[in-house]
Order: structure tokens, then C-alpha cells, then sequence
């Protein structure tokens, strides 16, 4: 490398920056569209060419939230002053808000599946990550027959994709019983990641040197104690890289969901869709639905942030 | 009062078999430097005694009770590694506090620990730091103090300054003498580097190919080496080795190197002694260090001619390369008395000095002159 750079070579780095630029502004641009949307008034949704500039609003959020129907009749204005200022906003849009009997807020079904979602992919990722772990110290410490076998064999579970599986797992699930569960799709979620979850973690426990596990065992600690103390803490990095790719491979799973689940334990993924082909579709809600199931990841990765770019600092091992 | 024994240890990696039938007794206090080539079974053996790896055969006992089931927590005895394996999470104090914390000390009971032994070691001002912050030779400082910390029955020492720079090798090897007259616990040193068993052993013990070649005091494996392992392992410059035969010659014996035309004179006692050794006299395996080759610039009595080849000045000593027959014999004289390559000089090897090996063994003939 020359150690001056020329102002050709500069130039060029510049051009690489706007290359740059563009390439990340073409791969942001549907998600701000998604974003946009969200915020958008109905009618501007769907305009040819889209709108770009306009006074966003909350009332998709409101209407995601609510279960609502068409107005026959405008709300009498005693009516529409009494209603509270997101009613208005249902209002405005030519519905109204479902109440019950006793005039309680019926939601509509995006905060359960939004919840079971949340249950879901936290749950799956905790024990897939949790079992991956150990599971990778095992094979990572100690001396395994056919350890390799082993490992081909726990890869291989990941070489199907889901739809070939999904149709027996239905029939399977349909005799226990764990049709539309919670514990159904948790189950089947660990199961699905756990052996990327142990590969992943067999390559971070390989590179931890076992001269740490080693100085603690002869400074009086057992193996277990050991393992929490000295490798999990060293393994942190690895342990929060693997749970975001869980995170995100259990959050965004659908087909699975749309087989395996219709109600109760039904997540956002297949829920999401379902809403464009009911009635006449209202893009501004479904997009805020969309929006709103990009955050989960958005905030874990964004606070994991450090650890997935950390990579290894082992800073105290002469080699 | 801590003694280590190992009897009859066993070790195989896989078909290898690392140590064969070790037998070795330490003393309380002792300082045992275990030597050899890497690969030699010397680490092993070290591991073998911290309860980090198993043994196949034999016993390891500390204060004369078999320990090989015990788990290394249950051994009481703290190891330094090469690596130093500072766990990089925690800061010096933690570090060091790590083996207290094990043995659920208090906390006024730890903190009065950690801080004395930093006092010790000189390191007070790196307690609140992470390892990653730290030099190789406070990183050192801070192993010794977490295997020091909790008082162990022995201390084991896996190349600690390997992987220093030379100076600070030094440094740390004065150090770790200092340390140890001063705390004075049983410890068991694994190196390579036999500059460093020298200056640190009471005992050294030398190893090569798992087999146990010799133990003693440094002096002993300096002057009587037991084979020519040993010969040529220790010292620096390496002992000269050459393949002589020994004959009578009126008064006194006749050391001739391969390919010479003339012999070395030696008493004629070397021929009684070879004689009780019951060898064959015309192949023999002479040692004799740099030092025991002397160099005269003039024809002198005893003294056979010979080309100087080699020469390498090293500050305080020359190395000067000598041709004898067919061979080389090094001889180490004062800076700068031989002049040239190429110029003829006088050498004549000194008796004391000489070591006699079997040829086929490597084994010391035990010859005292």
C-alpha cells in the first residue's frame, strides 16, 4: 500500500462512497415505503406516483389496534363529541369502532397474534440458544465418538425445508394435540434452529482457549461452575449473535405458522396477510401492522449491536 | 510441608505413549525445573500432576497420598500457564480474588489477600485493570499472584516467560527466584530453555521422548552429564561430540578424535577406569565442552596444531571452531585470541573435562579424571 494517497485513488473512494450510498438507499427504500405508508391517510396510500410529502398521521395504528365496521350513517356530531380523539380518527375514515354491550373496546386480532409472537420467538430462542450452548461445549471440550457423525446428523435436520415437513409435523401434532399451541410452534421453532444454534456456538466455544476453563478448574472450581463463570461470560458474544439469527428465524417463520396454528397460538406472519384479503383492503393498516413487526428485531439486533460487531477480543491470552 | 512423588506414571495419547514409567520424588520447597525438547512429555507430566489430564499407570501422590483420582479443585495446587489465562472479563483484582472466591472466603478476607499479594508482586496499581490493558510482564505478575494468592501446597509453572521478550524473560526469571526464596512453596517449572533451569532449579530434571534422562542439581547435569541427550541438551555453547578411540602410549593414554593423525594425551588412568567400564576403546564417544578445549598460540607441551576455522566473537568469549581429523571441536577463548580463520593454533582438551559415552547408548561411561 502506498503510504500517500494519490488524489486519483481518493476520487475513487469517493465514487465507492455514493456507491455505497445508493446501493444502502435501494435496499432501505421499501422499508420506508412500509414506514411511510403507516403513517399515510387512506387515500394517499395508494396514489400513482406515490406520495412523498404529507402531514402523517396516527389513525393506521388505531385502526390496527380496534375492531371496526363500515358506517351506514355519519356518527351525529353529539355522537362524534363524545367519542374520544382515536374514535374520531375511526370516524373520520368512514367507520366506526366495535363495541360491546357493555360499550368496551373490541380489539381486533393483531395484539394476540403480536403477543404470540413475542412468546413464541422469545421462548424458542432462549431454549434453542440455551440447548445449542451446552451442546456445543460438549462436543467443543470433550472428546465424543463419531463426533463428527454426530454433528453431520444435527445439520441435517436443517436440510429439509419446512413445507416438506410441515404436512406429517400437522398430523403429528393433530394426534398429541399440539395443533394451535403456544408449545406447538415453540417446540418446533427450537427444533429448527437448534442445530444452527449449536454450529454456531461450536465455532465461538472452539475459539474460546480452554486454558481459561482449565486455570479455573485447578483454582478450585468444578467444571459446571467453570462454565458459568468463565466460558458463558467469554461465550456472551457468541451467545447474542446466535440468539439475534434465532430471534429472527422464529419471528419471521410462516410456514410453519400458517399450517401449524389458526387462532389462539396464531402469530403475526400469517395473521398479517390474511387482513389484505377481507373486505376492501386498507394498506395503511396493514402496513402499520407490518411496521410495527419490524421493531422487535430492529431493537434487539440494535441493542445486541455491540456484541455481534465486538467479535472476539481475547485480549489476554498470549498465543 | 509439601512432597510430590510420581511413581511409575504412564501416559498415552492415543498409540503414543507420551510418558513411560516416570519416577521422580520432590521435596518440600524444592524448585524442580522439568527440561526437555518440546513434545518431550515434560508438560504432560506437569498436567498430569494439576489433576488436568489422567494418567494410565502409576501414582501421583502429594505428601505421600495417592491424588490421580482427585479432581484438580481438590488438588490445592495453583498452576501458572504460559498463556497466563487471565480471564479477560474480570479486572486484576477479580482475577486474583477468583481462587479465594472458591474457597468462600469473606469479602475483608479476600480484599486483605489480593491487596497483600499485589504488594508482593508489585502490582497494587493494576488492580482496578482489565488483563487486555496490560503488558506480558504484567500479565505475568498477575498469574503468579492468582496461583500465589491462596497459598497452594505447590506451585506449577507451565513456560511462564515463554512468551516474553528476552529482557524481560530475564527480569521475570530473577523475579520468579526472588518470589520463591522468599515464599518459598514447593514448585514444579516446565521449560525448554535451559538457560533458565539453570538459574532457577535446585534440581533439574531433564526429559526426552517421555523417558526420565537424568535429575539433579544444575552443576551435576552440567559436569556429569548421564548421556549425551543431556550432554548436548544442556549448556550453550553445546558440548563438542566427536568419536575417538583410546589407546596406551608409553605413560599416558591416547585420545584420538576420527580422522586425526595425532591423540590428545590423558592420564593413564583413563584406560583403567574405560577398562572397568568394560568397553570397546577404539569407539567411544568423547564429549567435551567449549571451555575444556584449551588454545595456545604457540607449541606447548600436550598441545597438538590444528586450523582455526569458524570464529564467532560473542562480547565477553570467542567461539573459535577447531579442525581435529574429521572433525570439528569447538573451543571457547578469550575475545579476540585467535586472529583469523585460517591460522594454525595449539589445543589440547583438559582430562577433567573429558566425558566418555557409549556409543550405541549414548549412556556416560562415568569416567572422573
Amino acid at each position: 500500500m502506498a503510504a500517500v494517497t494519490t488524489s486519483a485513488e481518493r476520487s475513487l473512494n469517493k465514487l465507492a462512497i455514493v456507491g455505497v450510498l445508493i446501493v444502502t438507499m435501494i435496499f432501505l427504500a421499501p422499508i420506508y415505503w412500509i414506514a411511510s405508508t403507516a403513517f399515510k391517510p387512506r387515500n394517499l396510500a395508494t396514489t400513482i406516483p406515490p406520495t412523498v410529502v404529507f402531514q402523517p398521521e396516527i389513525s393506521p395504528f388505531v385502526k390496527l389496534f380496534t375492531k371496526r365496521s363500515q358506517l351506514r350513517t355519519a356518527p351525529t356530531p353529539e355522537q362524534y363529541a363524545a367519542a374520544p380523539w382515536w374514535e374520531r380518527l375511526v370516524f373520520d375514515g368512514g367507520e366506526k369502532v366495535v363495541r360491546s354491550g357493555r360499550g368496551e373496546v373490541q380489539w381486533s386480532g393483531y395484539p394476540s397474534r403480536f403477543m404470540n409472537s413475542l412468546i413464541v420467538a422469545i421462548t424458542s430462542t432462549i431454549l434453542a440458544v440455551g440447548m445449542g450452548t451446552f451442546t456445543a461445549y460438549g462436543f467443543s471440550r470433550f472428546k465424543i465418538k463419531g463426533e463428527q457423525d454426530l454433528l453431520f446428523f444435527i445439520l441435517s435436520t436443517r436440510m429439509l425445508p419446512p413445507v416438506v415437513v410441515a404436512i406429517p409435523m400437522f398430523l403429528m401434532y393433530r394426534v398429541v394435540g399440539l395443533n394451535d399451541t403456544h408449545w406447538g410452534l415453540i417446540i418446533l421453532y427450537t427444533a429448527f434452529n437448534l442445530s444452527f444454534s449449536v454450529w454456531l456456538m461450536k465455532g465461538f466455544m472452539d475459539e474460546i482457549p480452554k486454558e481459561y476453563e482449565e486455570a479455573a478448574l485447578v483454582d478450585g472450581y468444578t467444571r459446571m461452575e467453570a462454565f458459568f463463570k468463565i466460558v458463558l461470560p467469554e461465550a456472551a458474544t457468541g451467545i447474542a449473535a446466535t440468539a439475534v439469527f434465532c430471534f429472527i428465524t422464529a419471528w419471521n417463520e410462516y410456514a410453519f405458522a400458517l399450517i401449524m396454528t389458526n387462532r389462539r397460538a396464531q402469530t403475526a406472519p400469517p395473521f398479517i396477510p390474511s387482513q389484505v384479503g377481507s373486505g376492501l383492503p386498507d394498506w395503511t393498516v396493514i402496513a402499520a401492522g407490518t411496521f410495527l413487526f419490524l421493531l422487535p428485531v430492529a431493537i434487539f439486533t440494535f441493542l445486541l449491536r455491540n456484541h455481534l460487531l465486538r467479535g472476539m477480543s481475547f485480549g489476554a491470552i498470549r498465543k | 510441608m509439601t512432597q510430590i512423588e510420581l511413581r511409575g506414571v504412564q501416559k498415552f495419547f492415543g498409540a503414543v505413549q507420551v510418558i513411560k514409567d516416570l519416577n521422580l520424588k520432590i521435596d518440600d520447597n524444592e524448585f524442580i525445573v522439568l527440561l526437555g525438547q518440546s513434545g518431550c512429555g515434560k508438560t504432560t507430566t506437569l498436567r498430569a500432576i494439576a489433576g488436568l489430564e489422567t494418567i494410565d499407570g502409576g501414582d501421583v501422590l502429594i505428601d505421600g497420598k495417592p491424588v490421580q483420582h482427585l479432581k484438580a479443585a481438590d488438588r490445592d495446587i495453583a498452576m501458572v500457564f504460559q498463556s497466563f489465562s487471565l480471564y479477560p472479563h474480570m479486572s486484576v483484582y477479580e482475577n486474583i480474588a477468583f481462587p479465594l472466591r472458591a474457597m468462600r472466603k469473606s469479602k475483608a478476607e479476600i480484599d486483605g489477600e489480593v491487596r497483600s499479594v499485589a504488594k508482593v508482586l508489585q502490582i497494587t496499581d493494576l488492580l482496578g485493570k482489565k488483563p487486555s490493558a496490560l503488558s506480558g510482564g504484567d500479565m505475568q505478575r498477575v498469574a503468579i499472584g492468582r496461583a500465589l494468592v491462596r497459598r497452594p501446597k505447590a506451585m506449577l509453572m507451565d513456560e511462564p516467560i515463554g512468551a516474553l521478550d528476552a529482557k524481560l524473560r530475564e527480569e521475570m526469571r530473577a523475579e520468579i527466584k526472588r518470589l520463591h526464596i522468599k515464599q518459598g512453596s514447593t514448585t514444579i517449572y516446565v521449560t525448554h530453555d535451559q538457560i533458565e533451569a539453570m538459574s532457577l532449579a535446585d534440581r533439574i530434571v531433564i526429559m526426552h521422548e517421555g523417558v526420565l534422562q537424568q535429575v539433579g542439581s544444575p552443576t551435576e547435569v552440567y559436569t556429569h552429564p548421564a548421556n549425551l541427550f543431556v550432554a548436548q541438551f544442556v549448556g550453550s555453547p553445546v558440548m563438542n561430540v566427536a568419536n575417538a578411540a583410546v589407546t596406551m602410549n608409553g605413560s599416558g593414554a591416547r585420545v584420538t578424535v576420527d580422522g586425526a593423525a595425532e591423540g590428545f594425551l590423558f592420564p593413564a588412568e583413563l584406560v583403567g577406569q574405560l577398562d572397568a567400564a568394560n568397553v570397546e576403546q577404539d569407539r567411544l564417544a568423547l564429549g567435551i565442552r567449549p571451555e575444556g578445549v584449551m588454545v595456545s598460540r604457540e607449541p606447548a607441551d600436550g598441545y597438538l596444531p590444528v586450523e582455526a576455522h569458524i570464529i564467532e566473537p560473542l562480547g565477553s568469549y570467542d567461539i573459535v571452531d577447531l579442525k581435529v581429523g574429521a572433525q570439528m571441536l569447538r573451543a571457547r577463548t578469550r575475545s579476540g585470541f585467535v586472529g583469523k580463520p585460517g591460522v594454525q593454533v595449539f589445543a589440547k582438551l583438559d582430562p577433567a573435562q573429558a566425558h566418555f559415552f557409549d556409543t550405541t547408548s549414548g549412556a556416560s561411561l562415568g569416567v572422573r579424571l
